[in-house]
C-alpha cells in the first residue's frame, strides 16, 4: 500500500459513511462471490476449467472468444479461461502472501512506535519517512535489482513496499487507542503499562487489520502483476494474470481479447477486495 | 473532532510567530536532507548485497569474461580495494557534489542522463496531477448534491478508478481510441496527440484515490457548523460550497499530492513503457532490467529528492489555503 493508498483506506476506515454500497449490500454479495469463485479456482482450478492451461494446440491459434472457447485462445492455441482460471492460485497466493509480509511488517514497526516511548517513536518515524521516499515500485525495483527477478522477490518486494503505509495507519491508530477514555480509566485504576497495552490497547488497535488486509490483497496482487507485466515478476508461459497480459501486448491490434481478459481479471479482484474491505472496516467500527 | 475549531488556547504572541518561520524552514531542510543521506546510505549498502564480484557488474555482469588485469584497473578506478568505509565516505562526498558515476551499459555519466530524461517525466506527471485533480473535484462535487443515486455513481466511480492498474487501463485505451476510433496514435509521439493516452492512463486511477478523499472531506464540510452559520446568514447552497466547502474538499487534496507525486513516477515507469515515451521511468526500468546500478541509484536519489520537494511544496500549499494553519 502507497501512502496515497494508505491514506485513501484509513480515511475509509476511520469513517464509514464514504461508500453508498453499504446501504445496498447486493455489491458486497457480488463481491464475495466472485472471491470465493477465486479461491474455488486457487484450490481446485479442474472442477472449472479441465483444459490443460500449457497445452498448445496451434491449429487453434488466436481463436476469438466463442461458445467453444468463453475467452478465446492465445498464440498458441491455449484457451485463455483455462489459463485465467489455472492462474488464479498463483495470483491470490502472491496478493496474500505479500499483504500478509506489509502487514506484519506494518503492525511491528507501527505497535513499536506507538507504544515503545519518544525515542523509538522518533526513529521509528524517521524510518517510515525514508522508505515513503522510495514510492510505490520504486523500492520494488531496488530489491529485484539486488535479488534478481522472480515471482518470490515480487512477494517480498510488494510486501516491503506496503508495509510503511501500514505501520503509519497502525501507529496513528495505537495513538488515537491510547488517549482514549478507557485506557485513561485503565491508569487510573493502577494496572501496569503492559497489561494495558495487551488487554486494552492492542485489541483495539488492531481491529481494522482485517479490514485493511482484505483492501491490501486487492491492491498487492495489482502491483505484483504491474511486475510481471514488466517482465520483473512471473514469466510467461507460467499462467500468472500479469505475465499473460504482457504475452499479449504483441498481439493487441489483432488478439484484443488476450489483454482484456487477464487484465478484466486482475481488477475484478481488486474492486472486490475493495469493497468488502470497506464493508468489514464499517462493522469494525460499528461495534 | 469538527474541523474549523480550535479550542487549544489563544494563538501564540506575534514576536513568535516571525521568529517561528525560519526556524521551521531549518528543521524542514534538516529533515530533506537526512532522508536523502539515509536514501544514499541504504542504496550503498542494499548495492553491496548482490551476490559476486563489484568490478565484474562495472566490466557488464558474469557473462562478460573480463580478463584479471581489466578487473585490477576496474577495482582501483572505482575504489573497490578500499575498506568499506573509505568507499562509503568516497561514495557521499560523489553524490554531494552531483556525481553519480558511469552507466554501465551506457557507458555516459549518469548525472546528464538523467537530467536529460526529467522534463518529459515531469510534464507528464505534471498535467496527470492537473487532469485527476479536475476529474476528482468534478466528481466530488456533483455526487455530495445529495440523493442516493450522486452517492452511489460517486463512489462507485471512485472505487473502479482507483482498482484500475495503469497497465490494463492503458491497453483499454489503446484498444478504444487508437485500434478502435484511430484518433490517437498508439505510441506516444512527440506533441499534444502522443500525450493524450498517457495522462488519462496515469490520471483516471490517481482520480480515484483523490476522489475518495475529497469527497468524505467535502461532506464534511456541508455538515458542519461554519456551513450551517453561512446558510443562517442567507447564503445560497452554492455559495456554501463555492466559497467555504471547496477548500475543505481541497485540503486532503492538496495534502495528498505530495505522495500522489511519487505515485505518478512509478506510474510513469509502466506508462512511458507502455507508450514507448523516453522518460525517467523507462530508463529506471531498463537500467533494473541490465542491472545498471549507477543509473538505479541516480533515479532513486532523484525521485527521492523530488518527492521531499512535492512534500515540501504541497506542506506549504495547505498552510496558505487552511485557515486554521495559516500563520
Amino acid at each position: 500500500m502507497t501512502e496515497l493508498e494508505a491514506q485513501a483506506a484509513s480515511a475509509v476506515i476511520r469513517r464509514g459513511r464514504a461508500s453508498g454500497f453499504r446501504r445496498i449490500g447486493v455489491a458486497e454479495g457480488l463481491s464475495a462471490a466472485f472471491l470465493a469463485f477465486l479461491l474455488l479456482a486457487a484450490l481446485a482450478p479442474d472442477l472449472i476449467s479441465p483444459l490443460d492451461p500449457l497445452g498448445i494446440d496451434p491449429a487453434n491459434a488466436f481463436e476469438p472468444p466463442s461458445f467453444g472457447q468463453v475467452l478465446g485462445t492465445d498464440e498458441s492455441g491455449r484457451s485463455i479461461f483455462s489459463r485465467v482460471v489455472h492462474g488464479a492460485g498463483t495470483s491470490l497466493l502472491i496478493g496474500v502472501a505479500a499483504s500478509t509480509i506489509g502487514l506484519g511488517l506494518g503492525t511491528i514497526l507501527g505497535v513499536l512506535a506507538g507504544s515503545g516511548g519518544r525515542i523509538v517513536d522518533f526513529g521509528v518515524s524517521r524510518f517510515l519517512e525514508v522508505l515513503f521516499a522510495l514510492p510505490g515500485l520504486l523500492l520494488a525495483l531496488f530489491l529485484i535489482v539486488i535479488v534478481g527477478p522472480g515471482a518470490l522477490t515480487t512477494t517480498l518486494a510488494v510486501g516491503l513496499s506496503t508495509a510503511p503505509g501500514y505501520a503509519r495507519i497502525i501507529r496513528s491508530q495505537l495513538i488515537t487507542v491510547r488517549g482514549s477514555a478507557y485506557v485513561e480509566a485503565a491508569t487510573v485504576l493502577g494496572l501496569g503499562r503492559m497489561r494495558i497495552l495487551a488487554r486494552h490497547v492492542l485489541p483495539n488497535t488492531l481491529a481494522p487489520l482485517f479490514a485493511l488486509g482484505t483492501l491490501g490483497v486487492g491492491q498487492a496482487i495489482v502491483w505484483a502483476s504491474a511486475l510481471s507485466y514488466l517482465g520483473l515478476g512471473a514469466v510467461p508461459p507460467s499462467p500468472e494474470w500479469g505475465a499473460m497480459l504482457a504475452a499479449g501486448r504483441t498481439y493487441l491490434s489483432t488478439a484484443w481479447w488476450m489483454s482484456v481478459f487477464p487484465g478484466l481479471f486482475i481488477v475484478l479482484t481488486a474492486i472486490c477486495a475493495t469493497v468488502l474491505g470497506r464493508a468489514a472496516g464499517n462493522r469494525t467500527r460499528r461495534r | 473532532m469538527t474541523p474549523g475549531w480550535r479550542t487549544d488556547g489563544a494563538p501564540p504572541p506575534a514576536r513568535w510567530r516571525v521568529a517561528r518561520a525560519p526556524l521551521q524552514l531549518l528543521v524542514r531542510l534538516g529533515g530533506g536532507i537526512f532522508v536523502l543521506w539515509s536514501v544514499a546510505t541504504l542504496t550503498f549498502f542494499g548495492i553491496r548485497l548482490i551476490p559476486g564480484d563489484p568490478a565484474q557488474a562495472v566490466l557488464g555482469g558474469p557473462g562478460s569474461q573480463a580478463s584479471a588485469e581489466a578487473l585490477a584497473v576496474a577495482r582501483a578506478e572505482y575504489g573497490l580495494d578500499q575498506p568499506l568505509l573509505v568507499q562509503y565516505l568516497r561514495q557521499l562526498a560523489r553524490f554531494a557534489t552531483g556525481d553519480f558515476g558511469t552507466s554501465y551499459s551506457l557507458k555516459t555519466e549518469v548525472a546528464p542522463l538523467l537530467l536529460a530524461q526529467l522534463p518529459g517525466t515531469l510534464l507528464l506527471a505534471g498535467l496527470a496531477l492537473a487532469v485527476a485533480w479536475l476529474l476528482a473535484l468534478t466528481v466530488a462535487s456533483w455526487s455530495t448534491r445529495g440523493g442516493r443515486v450522486g452517492d452511489w455513481v460517486g463512489s462507485g466511480l471512485e472505487i473502479v478508478g482507483a482498482g484500475l492498474p495503469h497497465f490494463w487501463l492503458a491497453t483499454l485505451l489503446i484498444l478504444t481510441f487508437s485500434v478502435g476510433l484511430g484518433w490517437v496514435p498508439p505510441i506516444s509521439t512527440p506533441g499534444v496527440p502522443g500525450l493524450v493516452l498517457p495522462v488519462a492512463t496515469l490520471a483516471i486511477p490517481l482520480a480515484g484515490f483523490l476522489g475518495q478523499v475529497m469527497r468524505e472531506s467535502l461532506l464534511d464540510a456541508l455538515e458542519s457548523p461554519f456551513a450551517l452559520s453561512a446558510r443562517a446568514r442567507g447564503e445560497s447552497e452554492r455559495g456554501v460550497r463555492r466559497v467555504h466547502a471547496i477548500r475543505h474538499a481541497a485540503l486532503p487534496g492538496i495534502a495528498l499530492s505530495g505522495w500522489a507525486f511519487g505515485y505518478l513516477i512509478s506510474g510513469a515507469v509502466v506508462v512511458e513503457t507502455i507508450f514507448a515515451r523516453p522518460g525517467l521511468g523507462r530508463t529506471l526500468l531498463a537500467a533494473v532490467t541490465q542491472r545498471d546500478v549507477p543509473v538505479v541509484i541516480g533515479v532513486v536519489l532523484l525521485v527521492a529528492l523530488a518527492y521531499i520537494v512535492a512534500t515540501a511544496v504541497t506542506d506549504v500549499a495547505s498552510r496558505a489555503l487552511d485557515p486554521r494553519r495559516a500563520a
